[in-house]
């Protein structure tokens, strides 16, 4: 069982919340040309590596906000979390 | 090498089987091969006997960071189908259901494939035309498929719950009869014999640190147990596909995600067919020895612990409860973990890359096992001619580029929800 700390609520167990995937992964901006190879990155290319990884978490038992979690994934040890407004120091 | 037979069994009882020869050997690397296979798991070590049978290329070398058969082709939960709707999909797996059929003769090595049957259950009307169109796309294929009602399904497998009052009641389901099981290891430890008596280096405990690449062109690969050259190299490494390709400065449409898979206490015979519970994510089979072997959900999160969480197995078993109530009645004997490299599309890649003499074998999500013989088969191919064969021409890795995706759940790329 993981248990995260989310910025609003507190420590919580991993069954209040749903995964959303890398968060260390950007939107090209709008407006300005976009080639393929970004696209390509921002939509399927992962680095999904072993050890620290920034990802996405929703609250969604709690308090339904999106949150940022740095874990480790091969010992699942949680480092920090922010919220979803808050940028990661890679 | 001696072979598997009758006779020598009987000749080997007499000196209390202590003269086998030993299956496989340990030897040192040497400075060079021509094709270099890291992976010595199904797939890396079907790769290295079709590179051997089909092409007669015997210089090569396998090289494993832990024993042969330690991953993911040891902790699957056995089963082979060819159940697919996509053309490329249903072509190649229907190709790989005849290599099982023939993979005991073929290896000498009785690899206990059993078609047994899968039923994948149907919960609703909607999904009994939804599987009634998959059966369809499957027979155009040449693919066995019977779509079962209700009364069927009930006379195959009593034990699952077919009473008025439950939150999914069983309408039917889609069977391929020729689907079934194999015995695991015995499939790595088959291919392993074969190619090693063929020629091939299996090289143990020897984790790669490195590639050699210059100008667009592999060289060689840098080792724990030395360097070694090679024109040609073939990543077969399934969940450690990223670390790898992080080497080699590449960014893959890959997630690393862990799938568990539990076993019962083993009970007498009751369960003769693979199925499938159709309202969530749970298989079920029973071994040989009895055991009852379950699986379901990934755990959810990307992930390298090879060992899993309780609350996707409790989630899992609480599936399988609700299609079979008799499994609460059960013991769990053991659960593990694997991990599994979830493409964005859910089918694999087998192809070249943009470095020459690199090859890619990857994203086989948790259909691994029932690929092995084809993955070998069409990868050595592909290493062996420097081009894609036409069953594994869907497999490329610029799809994700060009858009020509097979996505056969039509899930999209969240892979950890798939």
């Amino acid at each position: 069982m993981l248990y995260i700390k989310c910025p609003h609520c507190g420590m919580r167990s991993q069954n209040e919340f749903s995964y959303g995937g890398d968060a260390s992964v950007k939107r090209p901006e709008l407006g300005k040309e976009v080639s393929d190879q970004d696209w390509d990155n921002f939509v399927y290319n992962r680095k999904s590596l072993r050890g620290k990884h920034w990802e996405l978490w929703q609250h969604v038992s709690g308090c339904r906000q999106w949150i940022k979690v740095e874990r480790d994934t091969a010992t699942h040890e949680i480092f920090k979390t922010l919220k979803a407004n808050e940028e990661i120091s890679l | 090498m001696q072979k598997y037979s009758v006779f020598n069994l009987i000749k080997n009882a007499l000196s209390n089987h202590e003269n086998w020869d030993l299956a496989w050997k340990d030897p040192t690397p040497k400075k060079e091969y021509d094709v270099v296979i890291i992976g010595g798991g199904g797939h890396g070590l079907a790769t290295a006997y079709y590179l051997a049978k089909e092409h007669k290329i015997t210089n090569v070398a396998i090289i494993e960071k832990g024993w042969i058969g330690g991953g993911n082709v040891g902790r699957n939960t056995t089963i082979i189908r060819s159940n697919y709707m996509h053309d490329d999909n249903a072509l190649f797996s229907e190709f790989g259901m005849d290599l099982w059929r023939r993979m005991s003769q073929d290896l000498n090595y009785n690899v206990m494939f059993s078609p047994r049957g899968i039923i994948n259950l149907a919960h609703s009307d909607a999904q009994m035309n939804t599987y009634a169109r998959r059966g369809n796309s499957m027979r155009l294929n040449g693919i066995d498929a019977v779509l079962l009602n209700r009364e069927e399904v009930k006379e195959i497998i009593p034990m699952a719950d077919f009473s008025e009052n439950v939150r999914f009641p069983i309408f039917g389901g889609l069977m391929q009869p020729s689907a079934g099981t194999a015995r695991h290891d015995a499939v790595a430890w088959g291919y392993a014999r074969q190619a090693d008596d063929m020629g091939v280096d299996i090289i143990q405990n020897c984790e790669v640190i490195g590639f050699d690449v210059s100008a667009g062109k592999i060289n060689g690969v840098r080792t724990s147990r030395g360097d070694i050259k090679a024109k040609k190299i073939g990543l077969c490494v399934a969940g450690s596909t990223n670390i790898l390709a992080e080497k080699l400065n590449m960014t893959l449409p890959i997630e690393t995600h862990l799938l568990q898979a539990c076993v019962s206490e083993p009970v007498k015979p009751v369960l003769d067919k693979v199925v499938t519970f159709g309202a969530g994510h749970f298989y079920i089979s029973q071994s040989d020895k009895g055991e009852m072997v379950m699986g379901g959900d990934l755990d959810g999160y990307n992930s390298y612990a090879q060992r899993g969480n309780l609350p996707t197995l409790q989630h899992v078993l609480t599936e399988g409860i609700a299609m079979m109530p008799f499994l609460s009645k059960l013991k769990m004997l053991r659960t593990w973990g694997g991990i599994m490299d979830m493409s964005m599309d859910g089918s694999p890649i087998i192809d070249k890359t943009h470095i020459e003499g690199l090859y890619l074998n990857c994203g086989w999500c948790y259909g691994g096992f029932k690929a092995t013989p084809a993955s070998g088969w069409t990868f050595a191919h592909t290493i062996a001619q420097d081009r894609v064969h036409e069953l594994n021409s869907g497999y490329s890795l610029n799809r994700f580029n060009t858009g020509h995706l097979l996505d056969e759940k039509g899930l999209g790329t969240k892979t950890w929800i798939s």
